[in-house]
């Protein structure tokens, strides 16, 4: 019989959430409380010269209008979120976000004044009463023209728009470039996307005079180290501070920043005020206040043999970091090192560059830079078998790792600042397997040709990747079982609907015998659990997850050991089964784990010294690096070839993500980040012009893709245990977006078969394919003139 | 601040007599006058469909009617879809069975969409399903499950 | 995103709302299903100082035919009657193919017949489909009742006939002679967005397949719905050949237009999707005529 850990089992959170009872931010209603709106710089680059509020404050409805001068010592720049790893002659400059502008601005959106009213719509009349006196300056808009010469300077004291330079090396690529049989060089472009969550953020800040308790509910994906910010900044003890991150509407990565001005500005106003404050962003705000990610251009060269064997490759890549780096270095080095991806290169030459420019932030969104990395790598591949006259499959066949060259060590840094060391991996089945599921021979040699002579224009992309998850430092969890048998959970992770509350009651249910059911999580209330970093970078199973495992066999531990006193039987004979001890054999003995938790805290008594009281055990778990989580992606489509609109008709996922604890869950995160994957590929980009306006801020522009537009998908799981965790598992989060643009990619040129088309960019739009398949068309035929 | 405007309206089978400004939303009005959070708000300009409810019996967004429209008329909400003594309705049980919610957000507007969508058509083909669940972004589940969810809820409550 | 304040009123009767119109003059702006102008008002891009709601005037809501064949629609009816309607499937089959394409579900349950065309959006799809049946537009005010072809009641980007104290109360379409054969198709992103290129054709063939007359609008390619009369002279009084449909939808993207570029297709891009849809449009269009059985 197989236990919980496995099971494909519904969630436990799913009733509140379905019948409207889950509380999110914005559903908090307190007595008294007031409504934040901002003016916001309608400016990608200006000097402030005047922000005149006094109108504002006049309205109204209106309580306060702050601006930057208002905060006195309270305004300084926020935190280094992420320090870079120690590579060998890095170059950063941390230039990080304020909570209102005082003398610049740098990016639409960026808050200039507060004002705090009786209601939302009050506030926001309120808003537009507010003068802003600014000098326009020009705009850094371009990620290349940053860096030149006599670009305007965004941080005037660093004297350039250079945010960071980095580069990590292995091997010789010059001496691998000079063996090579072919060496393919492009240029890669990768522009920005939003992370578009459906909830848009929120804050809501209420201070008890009295209790001298602050509590913020706040839209984060990281309740503790916010907790631990604010106390700092508003001096407080961290047990006066609770923050408490409730049902939270998606999160993506730019739910985790520290901080964002509003998380800064709404607590320390409600203390000031002594009235409960609401600021619930807007889409229209989301859009330019939430932070971004991609935009990134790469220089990349592939030396291969003759064989198609990877000899080295050469990559040097531009970063756009926004506005501030607020968030260190973590996507450029995700790129570089998952551009690696399941393949041997003897030689790795990486250098990038990162700039800013007067664009919103970027940090980390799904993915987080790992997209680009596999877009380029599978790319250059791509090339290089057309080149060859090698088949695509068999390229990546020929070059991944083998299962007995793990761990497998890359001799570069991750973005943890541990080696890039590959826990453990099987990636030529995944590869087999989904080339099984779709096909891949008959497509090639029957469907495709059968397709081209009806005048339809269909194709196949393959490809790989692998993903760094589950990286440290650490989490930490309590378990602990109630008199009525039923078990709590608690910890310091916040979640976004990745289902932690029964994936981790899985955990705890198979180590202690009861239902899933019976097991109730907490997470994200500071004041619940204490301690611990958040939930990014697919970690919530493999660290939060561990730590639940390892509580929960602390509790089993004490659970036999106090039946094995009241049974008087050796712990050796005894079993758990059910939420009941019990002798083996002797079933009709069992005592509850309900009746050891009474029996563990008794009210009278003498209790042995070092016991502790009650079924409750507290652990933490720290990976000394990430596990590797990998798979294969394979997408058809049918490319129109008069209107150049794209239709994906199929997708197949075999993917690794070590032990699945719950593969509804599992696969329910794969298709969202396939869906996701593919927004980024053909519909979703943010499009600034030249004076860093973005030009598609709403959603009826920014283009989310809806049921039409994704395919169904088919799933496949392959298990490589992770040897670095107590489960077995692997992150699994992030995996669905990683290869979508480049299987996207591989399958447009795939269909249309077209000499010289080459989609060397991501985001595609309809638009844009129609151009490229224009050149191609007019370079490939003699044709002059004539209209496009 | 113009002057407030008589609204009688019946949500999930309460009538409430208020007195509102006009230029207040009924999404807003649905949330925070009457403190029905379970319509969730997600961009305000109609796209998302998180703050679908049903007028009248039609989905349609809240967020695009000022609540002084809905004087005379007849709301529902997530919170009025499971009748009295259900702990969730049969839509709400296919989506649980099937994953069809991640984070949870955009799932009561979906679920009005479809309870109105399987009264219309039992037995609705696969296109008027994708053709209903089109008017909602999901960010979290690719949708793969909430279609499954649809059909597994037309077959129990076909009849 | 919350819309900046004003009056309300909600009258009961048309003439009630009319007399308000002339009352209130340009400060008022008339209210129907709201699903462009409330957005609109959310982000703050419209604010009308006094908002008449006519979502009382129930009267307003039919689909009716007239003896003759005539097809009358009232400016209130909901997006969704009309796409639901069989009276619309049988006169209108145009309208009908195209009322699935107007947004969402969830939009036309409360979008109006007459909100979407007194809005004039160049990318929707109604205005070019009254554009191409060649229907009446119907205006009243307390000064009376006018008439006015869907062709002159659109005068530019989001602008039409309507004075300020007029309501769009009705649109007609005249009956469909035999030989006719319609065709609405777009090229949307993604399911339910604004067309980056639409197109609505109503073609009339006699007997032998000479086309008798072509009406053909195209959607997103101007300040309005455009009557691309170069492509209709292409084939009016020829043999609807592979051809000449060829070269009415070359013509159509060539010169009838002059499309904007945005942000989601360049003037260049549109140019081509007009012809390719034009063409594959008027093919269709031509199949249907020739055989009346197959709808629409």
């Amino acid at each position: 019989m197989t236990g919980p850990i496995g099971a494909r089992i519904p969630r436990n959170e799913d009733a509140r959430l379905l019948t409207g009872r889950a509380q999110f931010v914005d559903d908090v209603h307190l007595n008294g409380m007031l409504h934040v709106a901002f003016r916001r710089s309608e400016y990608a680059h200006a000097r402030l010269t005047a922000v005149d509020v006094s109108a504002a404050r006049e309205r109204e409805g209106v309580v306060a209008v702050y601006t930057a001068g208002d905060l006195g010592g309270y305004w300084k720049p926020g935190p280094l979120l992420v320090s870079p790893p120690p590579i060998p002659g890095l170059v950063f400059h941390p230039v990080t976000q304020v909570p209102l502008a005082r003398d610049k601005v740098r990016h639409v959106g960026e808050p200039i004044a507060m004002v705090v009213a009786t209601s939302r719509y009050l506030a926001e009349d309120a808003v537009e009463d507010i003068v802003v006196d600014a000098e326009p300056l020009e705009a850094v808009v371009d990620l290349e023209l940053a860096l030149a010469p006599h670009a305007p300077l965004i941080h005037e004291e660093l004297g350039s728009n250079l945010a960071a330079h980095a580069i990590q090396r292995k091997g010789d690529f010059g001496a691998a470039k000079s063996a090579a049989a072919q060496v393919i060089s492009r240029r890669f472009h990768y522009d920005r996307g939003a992370s578009a969550a459906i909830e848009t953020r929120g804050v809501v800040a209420a201070w008890d005079a009295n209790a001298e308790q602050l509590t913020i509910w706040d839209t984060t994906q990281a309740p503790i180290p916010i907790r631990n910010g604010l106390a700092g900044m508003l001096g407080l003890l961290e047990s006066q501070v609770r923050v408490i991150a409730p049902f939270i509407g998606g999160g993506f990565g730019p739910k985790i920043m520290m901080f964002y001005p509003e998380e800064v500005l709404l607590p320390w106003a409600a203390m000031k005020l002594g009235r409960p404050l609401k600021w619930i962003e807007d889409r229209l705000e989301s859009f330019t206040a939430t932070t971004q990610e991609r935009g990134q251009i790469h220089d990349a060269e592939l030396a291969v043999d003759g064989e198609g064997c990877i000899l080295g490759v050469r990559d040097r890549f531009l970063h756009d970091t926004g506005a501030y780096d607020t968030y260190g270095l973590t996507i450029p080095i995700n790129s570089q090192c998952t551009l690696l991806g399941p393949y041997r290169v003897p030689a790795y030459d990486s250098e990038f560059t990162v700039a800013f420019t007067n664009k919103t932030l970027v940090t980390p969104v799904r993915g987080a830079g790992r997209q680009h990395g596999v877009f380029v790598m599978e790319r250059l591949l791509d090339l290089a078998a057309r080149a060859l006259g090698l088949d695509r499959v068999e390229i990546r066949r020929r070059n991944y790792l083998r299962p007995d060259e793990f761990p497998h060590d890359h001799a570069i840094l991750f973005q943890d600042s541990a080696p890039l060391v590959y826990d453990s991996g099987d990636y030529l089945p995944a590869l087999e397997e989904a080339a099984r599921i779709v096909d891949y021979r008959r497509f090639i040699s029957e469907v495709q040709p059968r397709r081209r002579a009806e005048g339809r224009r269909v194709g196949l992309g393959i490809v790989s990747y692998v993903e760094g998850t589950g990286i440290g430092p650490y989490e930490g969890a309590r378990v602990t079982v109630e008199p009525s048998g039923k078990v709590r959970v608690a910890t310091g992770v916040g979640t976004q609907g990745q289902g932690h509350f029964t994936s981790f009651a899985q955990i705890v249910a198979e180590v202690l015998g009861v239902a899933v059911s019976d097991v109730y999580v907490v997470t994200g209330d500071t004041a619940v659990f204490p301690w611990g970093t958040g939930t990014f970078a697919s970690r919530g199973a493999v660290v939060a997850g561990s730590a639940c495992f390892a509580a929960a066999s602390t509790v089993r531990t004490k659970a036999l050991a106090l039946a094995a006193e009241l049974l008087k039987v050796d712990q050796s004979r005894l079993m758990l089964e059910g939420g009941k001890v019990s002798e083996v054999g002797r079933t009709e003995h069992a005592i509850g784990l309900g009746e050891l938790a009474r029996r563990a805290n008794p009210l009278r008594g003498a209790v042995r010294p070092g016991t502790e009281p009650g079924l409750e055990a507290t652990a933490y778990f720290g990976p000394a690096r990430g596990s590797t989580a990998s798979g294969v992606h394979a997408m058809e489509v049918e490319v129109d070839p008069e209107t150049a609109m794209v239709r994906i008709t199929r997708y197949v996922v075999v993917h690794d993500c070590g032990r699945v604890i719950n593969p509804l869950i599992v696969e329910g995160q794969i298709h969202g980040g396939v869906a996701q994957g593919i927004g980024n590929a053909f519909y979703e980009q943010l499009r600034y012009d030249e004076s860093g306006q973005l030009m598609n801020a709403s959603f009826m522009e920014y283009l989310v893709p809806t049921a039409s537009e994704v395919p169904p998908m088919e799933i496949a799981h392959a298990e490589t245990r992770s040897p670095l965790n107590p489960l077995g598992v692997k992150g699994v989060g992030e995996a669905g977006c990683i290869p979508t643009g480049a299987a996207f990619a591989q399958a447009i040129e795939d269909a249309l078969d077209e000499p010289g088309l080459e989609i060397l960019e991501i985001p595609l739009s309809p638009n844009r394919l129609f151009e490229l398949m224009q050149a191609a068309k007019e370079s490939g035929s003699m044709t002059v003139g004539g209209p496009g | 601040m113009s002057s407030p405007v008589r609204l009688d309206v019946t949500v999930n089978g309460t009538r409430y007599d208020r007195w509102e400004e006009p230029r207040l939303l009924l999404s807003d009005f649905l949330r925070h006058e009457l403190g029905l959070t379970g319509t969730h708000v997600g961009c305000e300009h109609g796209v998302c469909g998180a703050c679908t409810v049903l007028l009248d019996g039609e989905p349609v967004r809240s967020c695009l009617i000022f609540a002084v429209q809905a004087d005379g008329r007849e709301i529902t909400t997530v919170e009025g879809l499971a009748s009295n003594g259900e702990a969730l309705h049969p839509i709400q049980a296919a989506f649980r069975e099937c994953h069809g919610l991640q984070c949870g957000f955009c799932t009561p507007g979906i679920l009005m969409t479809v309870s109105a969508l399987l009264r219309d058509h039992p037995h609705p083909e696969a296109s008027e399903i994708r053709e209903a669940l089109s008017g909602h972004l999901c960010r979290c589940t690719g949708y793969q499950h909430i279609t499954q969810a649809v059909r597994l809820a037309a077959e129990r409550l076909a009849p | 995103m919350k819309p900046a304040p004003f009056d309300y009123h909600r009258p009961e009767t048309l003439d009630e709302a009319l007399a308000l119109l002339a009352e209130l003059g340009s400060e008022a702006k008339a209210l129907a299903g709201g699903q462009s102008l409330v957005p609109a008002m959310n982000f703050r891009l419209a604010r009308p100082a006094i908002l008449v709601d006519l979502n009382r005037l129930g009267a307003l809501a039919y689909i009716d035919q007239q003896p003759d064949g005539e097809l009358r629609i009232g400016a209130m009816t909901r997006q969704r009657a009309a796409e639901r309607s069989p009276m619309v499937a049988r006169s209108a089959p145009l309208l009908f193919e195209a009322m699935p394409w107007v947004a969402h579900p969830q939009i036309r349950n409360r979008g109006t017949m007459g909100g979407s065309l007194a809005h004039a959006d160049p990318a929707a799809e109604l205005p070019a489909v009254m554009v191409a049946l060649d229907a009446l537009c119907v205006l009243r005010s307390q000064r009376g009742s006018r008439s006015v072809p869907a062709q002159e009641f659109f005068t530019g980007l989001l602008t039409t006939a309507l004075t300020p104290d007029e309501l769009l109360t009705e649109i007609r379409i005249a009956p469909r002679p035999a030989g006719a054969g319609a065709a609405f198709l777009e090229v949307a992103r993604r399911h339910g967005d604004f067309a980056l290129v639409g197109v609505a054709v109503e073609l009339r063939l006699d007997e032998s397949g000479v086309c008798r007359s072509a009406r053909i609008a195209l959607l997103s390619v101007g300040e309005g719905p455009v009557l691309a009369t170069a492509a209709m002279a292409v084939l009016a009084g020829n043999p609807t050949t592979a051809a000449r449909i060829a070269e009415a939808a070359r013509v159509a993207g060539q010169r009838d237009i002059d499309p904007p570029s945005d942000i989601h297709a360049t003037a260049a891009y549109r140019r081509h999707l007009a012809s390719v849809l034009v063409g594959r449009a008027l093919t269709r269009a031509a199949e249907r005529a020739a055989r009346p059985a197959a709808a629409p």
